[in-house]
């Protein structure tokens, strides 16, 4: 997309869990301004790969590199104070927190000062967390969780956001929704993603580019458009993606 | 019922430090999952803190102002207790995280036989007093000669426990800090992904856990005026009695189940033998165990995961 150095880069990344090899050797650039999806069958390896890029667990091989730094041997807390933010799988909503209190925890490595202007940003994209303000977030529905969950992670204004399964247990019109968000934020701000999907048809078509990965390796890669077209793309992971489309279209 | 009130004036007050105790104990199991038997014994240590720097105020540099020797002696009691458990967290627990559950929990015992028997050689194995201070009583009620009185002493340590609790409060619901403190106690994978540094935390909670102790344990030898080496160990089991029943993790359950268990003391004493006090105390502990194993306040597991 661009000839200069990509925002984030990862070259021959492996990560194991004890004795088990996770991830085999991962390639991976996302560029300033881009959406980049991941996409690939449960067990693949993805969460992985977007929790090795913030330290936990730490890559055993490999280098991963953000704004021409290499950051694959710093902390966690310190991975996130470089403006990379992560929606991370599961949502991992501070339950006995108020939803204030997660947004606050969200804004805690930020300008306070941008605190009150990033808190109306957040309300306008989910208006639904405005009315849900004082309450736990153990209690709101998943898709509110969700939206708290990636609200979250804006608050802290990162620079690369990672979203791990944003649309996993949401309505399709929710999905659809956080979708339009995603795009919107990355038009307008400039916000680059990388995203993680199981819902390959909507991400491809998000994406300005995609990575498949199978078993712990990098099978594939290319524009969205050119992977929403490879026939084996389409057998494997786009049967229920179709039928949606094809829904959609009538 | 003058014996009746006496004893809650007395049991407020020993609850208000066995209170003081259980949020140290209560608030490291929030957010580490362990139990620190050291923290007894911590107490133990910041009775002795205090009673040294009592000494040399008074003896020494000759100040003779009660309330001000009293506060500097809480402040470098603070100071000093929580040197001694952040390195204590340092040295005896942290590199043990991530090794197997018991591991801490057998550094900490050691950490606490550690303490009581520096204590020990240090200081040697009698009572140390301190010279009585805020004798003065007041009295609240009389009929037949029998007077009910409340302490100066007693007065001095409600009024610091509860400034402690309400400053105590506001940290942890109101500040960053406190708000950091909670995250790592829900979930520290995420915590650490907002930008908490998560070890600093828990070091944190142990200074803030040590620094409430070292308030209880000046307390405890202005209230005594003797302590030993070994008394550490009843008044943490005490402590951490509290903390289970008012239900482990939580705050102002600790609060609630120090003032309970120095009721029930005091009240034990009055009512049936001094002798058990302790007895009763512990009784407590097991019939919250078989009974009421989540404790008064503890969470009801009724979240979303
Ligand atoms: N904490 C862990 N300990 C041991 N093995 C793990 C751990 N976490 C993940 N794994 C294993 O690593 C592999 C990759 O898991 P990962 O969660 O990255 O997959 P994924 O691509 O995100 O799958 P999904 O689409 O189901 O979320 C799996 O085989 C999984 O069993
Ligand atoms: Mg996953």
């Amino acid at each position: 997309m661009t000839v200069n150095a990509p925002l984030l880069s990862v070259r021959g990344v492996k990560t194991c869990y004890g004795n088990i090899t996770a991830l085999h050797g991962i390639d991976l650039d996302v560029h300033d301004g881009e959406i980049v999806t991941l996409i690939g069958a449960n067990g693949a390896g993805k969460s992985t790969l977007m929790m090795t890029i913030f330290g936990n667990p730490r890559a055993r091989e490999g280098r991963i590199v953000y704004q021409g730094r290499d950051i694959t041997q710093l902390q966690t807390h310190e991975i996130a104070r470089l403006n990379i933010a992560q929606a991370p799988e599961g949502r991992r909503i501070f339950s006995r927190m108020t939803v204030m209190e997660n947004l606050q925890m969200g804004a805690q490595i930020a300008e306070p000062g941008h605190f009150q202007e990033d808190l109306e940003r957040i309300f306008t994209l989910f208006p639904r967390l405005k009315e849900r303000i004082g309450q736990r977030g153990g209690t709101l529905s998943g898709g509110e969780q969700q939206m708290l969950s990636i609200a979250r992670a804006l608050m802290s204004r990162p620079r690369l956001l990672l979203l791990d399964e944003p649309s996993l247990g949401l309505a399709p019109l929710i999905a659809r929704q956080i979708f339009d968000i995603i795009a919107d934020l990355n038009r307008r701000t400039k916000l680059t993603v990388l995203l993680v999907e199981q819902n390959a048809f909507h991400a491809l078509r998000l994406a300005h580019r995609g990575y498949v990965m199978v078993n712990g390796r990098i099978t594939l890669s290319g524009t969205g458009k050119e992977l929403l077209d490879r026939p084996e793309i389409r057998a494997a992971y786009l049967e229920g993606g179709r039928q949606e489309a094809t829904a959609e279209a009538r | 019922m003058e014996v009746f009130v006496q004893q809650l004036i007395n049991g407020i007050t020993l609850g208000s430090i066995y209170g003081l105790i259980a949020i140290g104990y209560t608030m490291v199991f929030g957010i580490i999952g362990m139990v620190n038997f050291a923290h007894g014994d911590v107490f133990m240590v910041s009775s002795f803190i205090a009673l040294v720097a009592a000494l040399v105020l008074t003896t020494w540099l000759g100040i003779s102002s009660v309330f001000l020797s009293l506060f500097i002696v809480l402040i470098v009691g603070m100071l000093l207790t929580s040197l001694v458990s952040w390195t204590i967290e340092r040295l005896a627990y942290r590199p043990l995280r991530g090794s197997f559950r018991l591991a801490p929990l057998i550094s900490a015992i050691g950490m606490s036989i550690f303490l009581m028997n520096f204590v020990q050689v240090a200081q040697g194995p009698r009572n140390k007093a301190v010279p009585p201070m805020l004798q003065q009583v007041i009295v609240v009620m009389e009929r037949d000669g029998y007077e009910v009185t409340v302490s100066y002493r007693q007065l001095v340590i409600w009024a610091v426990t509860a400034f402690l609790l309400l400053a105590f409060w506001y940290v942890v619901s109101k500040t960053s800090l406190g708000r950091a403190q909670r995250a790592c106690e829900q979930d520290q994978k995420m915590a650490s992904l907002t930008g908490v540094d998560v070890d600093q935390t828990i070091s944190i909670t142990f200074v803030i856990g040590a620094a409430l102790a070292a308030v209880a344990g000046t307390m405890y030898l202005m209230y005594y005026g003797v302590v030993s080496f070994s008394d550490g160990f009843v008044p943490g089991i005490k402590a951490f009695t509290a903390a289970v029943l008012g239900g482990i993790g939580s705050i102002p359950g600790a609060v609630i189940g120090g003032l309970l268990i120095g009721l029930i003391e005091t009240m034990w004493s009055a009512y049936f033998s001094i002798d058990y006090k302790d007895v009763a105390a512990f009784s407590v502990l097991v019939i919250t165990l078989i009974f009421l194993p989540q404790g008064i306040l503890g969470r009801p597991e009724v979240e979303k995961v």
